[in-house]
């Protein structure tokens, strides 16, 4: 069996980040930590040229080093959205680790790691490279979330994200086990033709175990619980990089999965992700009515979003697939203006992190304000900001797949989680100022919030585009 | 030649001022006093506009008029579609009239953040005219849906005591509403192929489809409308919205939803409204009478008009749903009348808010004495709320009565007390404000009409007479489009038809 260097091409960007991470490391390694800014930008600056080599690579459908891993369009739009969410993670992250003096050469060079993690899974055709994918991610994202291990509540984020994590991936190795045991194999072509052949018990537990594992990654409800802690406990910026790019990176292996190699039970997977996104909607949706604390908050809309994109899946169609894809998208941009502006609450040196925190910004600082609310209007779905559009999609994904129960639970609990969402509208606008938060913003983080506010706002003008990317990245997947 | 874009300049025209108005810079005052002078051109000028529409609008065509379509959306085949017919016309009209309206009756009353005050409501003019000249129904549902963002701030921000309770209520019973409606306009969509109102106003879907479909639009519109049992967020949206955010609620948005029921329940599922046209009757006649007896015992002014609001509009769904010229054309009437009525009537309490800041009627009393002006003007619009012949209001009741009747005699005769109960509770109002001993020191020493508030409400009194006497300005344009919209309407009954064939027979 001859190796040809030239095979590789497809997986060009991960190899160039591996490389770049691994220098980054020893720099950062000999130089100590007052180098982490300089690092930091290197990481920025690798993402950027990963994006671009990615843009060079063919998207046509092509296999790597024994069908471990695949490109294809699917693969190539998400890593192309995975690579932004990177840059955006870091870029909010530099100025906000200086504030709360945890600058560590190690955090961009973990974000780089679970990058490279996040990008092998989205190409993953083997539950060996998903695992080894899977598994490279979390671990970067376990030591993040304890990043700043002098103070208590990080470190029990951590703990605790590390701990149930790591059952996860122990469910999801057993019931790769399993399913290899049924199998035969771990290719999900083969598994595919397997299932194709008959629907065996086992194979099936093999199926629901993984897909328990991958619902923890994606923190679909009931595999929650560790959500709100980890979003609350870790540092703002990890949270920020936690609800912008991991469960993107988890859901687009999960429609992977479930339509390259389970195509055959579907009846059987569309049960479970109809579950899952039901139950998420609605947790989602009513849990994060008593959440005082902001990224709390956000932690249950972001559960209660993953139950909106699960619908995506669960339509079982190349356009609910699209769909998703798309909702992800906006959520994502949508997000780290979010976050942007929840890193710039600072009072007197210390994260103001309570909603009432913001009392009376739109008197304080009048663009913060108008962009949180614009970005919380379309949290909520209203018209004519991009999330309404987001929504739309799904929702004609499931009317179209005739889930009509699924859409109008949907609609429902997006009223019930626009009450939240108006909560930080209110707060702002219609509450007393309190003390004006810190104003030192720096250049990177009021980019991020510009282009996720303005994305936000102006997408009406020309929604097209982003919905025939999105149709067609999900075409690779129905394919063949 | 491609046609000039009339409709896109006037929906847009306000969203250009406001953006204007957002480069404002300076102190505080002089940027309060340019956003007033700005928003008051920029929805001047939309007025004149709009102005056009009316003498170029071909009143003998039951077709879409003004049409424009741009490819918006083609991956999802969704267009910018903008048109009007008869039926819309007169909203679009009614908005551009009222905002700069409301801007002058803003002038004084609102002190604070001015700039994002007037942009708020210029931002709203553009989403109420968007959603009457949308001929997509997305599109429709975008402007639609669109409007709660400003009217939330509005009442939210500038409001009263309870502002934050009614500004919530507001946003979230109508979003209820409206997603449903998403949901429903999603299943047409796929199940029809198309989102053009005018096509899916010729084509209706099957009959058990329509059922489904109609209750989920009935949600929508009559929580807009608001129709009984679900009013309740009136109330408390109208007493805590500054007076001109009242003005605009009463005036333009309780017609979405009758329009929206105009618009889509009766062309597109007609068997459903069929079906449904008695629930409707008895809910209006409920709106009607429980809600008038509720008004008589108000003693907050603009409480005792959002109830009197509730009941006008079960006038409204009773002559949408008999489904006939008369009860179509008066409702579409009694819609424009009380956008003008209730809209003056608001901003009389407005008048009165600004000087005691109360709405408590028993602090008031013998205004005749000291506001001779203003007691005229309040009584004009008293009685074109009750109905008096000669104004606005007696047109529109009289027809959707007339046409009740011929539907229903006892769902007629029970709307009818209706009106013996409306001018007991306006005339009480009217009499305890107006009328009776000066018990109050300051209410006796309020000065009467400003110049400015003077002629602001000129063009309405002129408007409620004018109108009282000649009808045949709204109704000859109106005719062409209810007639179009009825005939669809009963060729889409298969029962119906055959029906009325038999008795032909018989008779010959």
């Amino acid at each position: 069996m001859s190796f040809n260097p030239s095979d590789l091409i497809p997986i060009l960007p991960e190899l160039f980040l591996a490389v770049a991470g691994m220098v980054l490391l020893v720099i950062g390694a000999l130089t100590g930590n007052h180098k982490t800014i300089f690092i930091g930008k290197a990481v920025l600056c690798s993402f950027v040229i990963a994006a671009l080599i990615l843009l060079g690579v063919d998207w046509n459908h092509q296999t790597v080093l024994n069908e471990m891993l695949v490109m294809d369009q699917f693969a190539g739009f998400l890593k192309l959205l995975v690579l932004i969410g990177l840059v955006a993670s870091v870029a909010l992250s530099l100025q906000y680790l200086e504030q709360i003096q945890t600058l560590r050469f190690e955090y961009p060079v973990l974000i780089l790691f679970s990058g490279i993690g996040m990008m092998l899974m989205l190409s993953a055709n083997d539950l060996l490279s998903l695992y080894v994918g899977l598994e490279l991610q979390s671990l970067s994202l376990y030591v993040l979330a304890a990043i700043r291990r002098d103070h208590l509540r990080s470190a029990e984020a951590g703990m605790k994200y590390f701990i149930l994590g790591a059952i996860s991936s122990g469910m999801l190795l057993f019931g790769a086990s399993i399913l290899y045991g049924f199998t035969g194999t771990t290719n999900f072509e083969g598994i595919a033709a397997s299932f194709e052949a008959g629907l065996t018990p086992g194979a099936l537990i093999g199926m629901v175990f993984i897909l328990a594992g991958l619902a923890f990654k994606i923190s679909a409800v009931p595999f929650h619980m560790w959500t709100p802690d980890v979003y609350e406990g870790a540092p703002t910026s990890v949270t920020a990089f936690f609800a912008l790019v991991p469960k993107l990176a988890a859901l687009g292996l999960i429609a992977r999965l479930v339509f390259e190699a389970l195509p055959a039970a579907q009846d059987q997977w569309m049960q479970i992700l109809w579950l899952l996104a039901a139950a998420s909607m609605t947790l989602g949706a009513f849990a994060g009515l008593a959440q005082n604390n902001i990224k709390r908050l956000l932690a249950y809309s972001s559960i209660g979003n993953m139950g909106y994109a699960l619908i995506g899946i669960v339509a079982g169609t190349q356009d609910g697939v699209g769909a998703m894809i798309f909702y992800m998208t906006i959520y994502m941009i949508m997000t780290a203006g979010t976050f942007g502006l929840v890193l710039c609450m600072r009072r007197d040196g210390k994260a103001a992190e309570k909603i009432d925190d913001l009392a009376g910004l739109s008197k304080n600082s009048p663009m913060l304000a108008y962009g949180l609310a614009i970005l919380m209007f379309s949290m909520s779905g209203i018209p004519p900001m991009a999330g309404f559009f987001g929504k739309f999609l799904i929702f004609q994904a499931a009317v179209e797949a005739e889930m009509y129960i699924l859409a109008v639970l949907g609609v429902l609990t997006s009223v019930v989680a626009a009450y939240y969402y108006l909560r930080l509208i209110k707060v702002m606008f219609f509450d007393e100022a309190a003390d004006p938060f810190e104003d030192e913003i720096s250049f990177s983080r009021r980019v991020v919030i510009l282009v996720s506010v303005l994305f936000t706002l102006l997408f009406i003008l020309k929604p097209s585009a982003l919905v025939d990317i999105s149709v067609n990245a999900a075409s690779a997947l129905f394919a063949g | 030649m491609i046609e000039f874009p009339v409709l896109s300049l006037l929906t847009f025209l306000p969203l250009i001022g406001a953006l204007l108005i957002l480069t404002i810079r300076g102190s505080e005052e002089i940027v309060a006093r340019n956003s007033r002078w700005a928003a008051l051109w920029v929805s001047g000028t939309t007025f004149f506009v709009s102005l056009y529409l009316l003498f170029q609008f071909d009143g003998t065509s039951a077709e879409f008029q003004f049409v424009e379509t741009i490819d918006w959306f083609p991956a999802l085949g969704l267009s910018y579609t903008m048109g009007i017919d008869g039926i819309s016309l007169f909203f679009v009209l009614l908005s551009a009239f009222l905002t700069p309206i409301c801007v002058l009756a803003s002038w004084t009353a609102v002190k604070t953040r001015v700039k994002e005050y007037m942009i708020a409501f210029l931002i709203l003019e553009t989403f109420m005219i968007g959603t009457f000249c949308a001929l997509d129904t997305i599109l429709f549902y975008i402007f639609f849906e669109g409007v709660l963002i400003p009217m939330f701030l509005i009442i939210g921000i500038w409001g009263g005591k309870r502002r934050v309770y009614s500004a919530y209520k507001f946003f979230l019973y109508t979003l209820l509403g409206s997603v449903l409606m998403l949901v429903a306009l999603l299943t047409l969509y796929v199940q029809t192929g198309t989102t053009s109102i005018p096509e899916l106003m010729e084509d209706p879907v099957g009959r058990d489809l329509q059922i489904w479909l109609w209750l989920a639009f009935f949600a929508s519109f009559a929580v807009k409308m608001p129709m009984w049992p679900v009013h309740t967020w009136l109330p408390d949206a109208h007493v805590e919205a500054p007076t001109a955010g009242s003005v605009i609620l009463a005036g333009v948005l309780l017609k979405m939803g009758g329009y929206g029921f105009l618009r889509f329940s009766l062309p597109m599922f007609p068997e459903a409204s069929e079906f449904f046209a008695p629930m409707v009757f008895w809910l209006s006649v409920v709106a009607i009478i429980y809600t008038s007896l509720v008004a008589l015992v108000q003693e907050d002014m603009k409480k005792l008009i959002a109830y009197s609001s509730v009941a006008h509009m079960g006038y409204v769904t009773l002559g949408i749903f008999t489904a006939t010229v008369q009860g179509i054309e008066g409702a579409i009437f009694q819609m424009i009348s009380h956008g003008l009525i209730s809209g003056a009537l608001f901003l009389c309490v407005g008048v009165v808010y600004d000087r005691l800041h109360t709405r408590e009627i028993a602090r008031y009393g013998g205004l005749v004495k000291n506001m001779p002006k203003y007691a005229t003007v309040f009584m004009i619009m008293v009685l074109g709320s009750v109905g008096l012949p000669g104004t606005s209001g007696f047109v529109g009741e009289f027809l959707t009565l007339l046409a009740a009747f011929q539907v229903d005699t006892i769902i007629a005769a029970f709307a009818t007390t209706g009106i013996i109960l409306g001018a007991a509770y306006m005339l009480m109002l009217y009499r305890k404000v107006v009328f009776g001993e000066q018990v109050n020191k300051d209410a006796a020493a309020m000065s009467d009409l400003n110049p400015r508030e003077f002629w602001y409400f000129v063009p309405l009194v002129v408007l409620v007479l004018w109108l009282g006497v000649q009808p045949g300005m709204v109704m000859d344009k109106v005719a062409p489009s209810v007639d179009k919209l009825i005939t669809q309407y009963e060729s889409a009954l298969p029962l119906h038809a055959e029906g009325t064939l038999a008795e032909e027979e018989l008779e010959e």
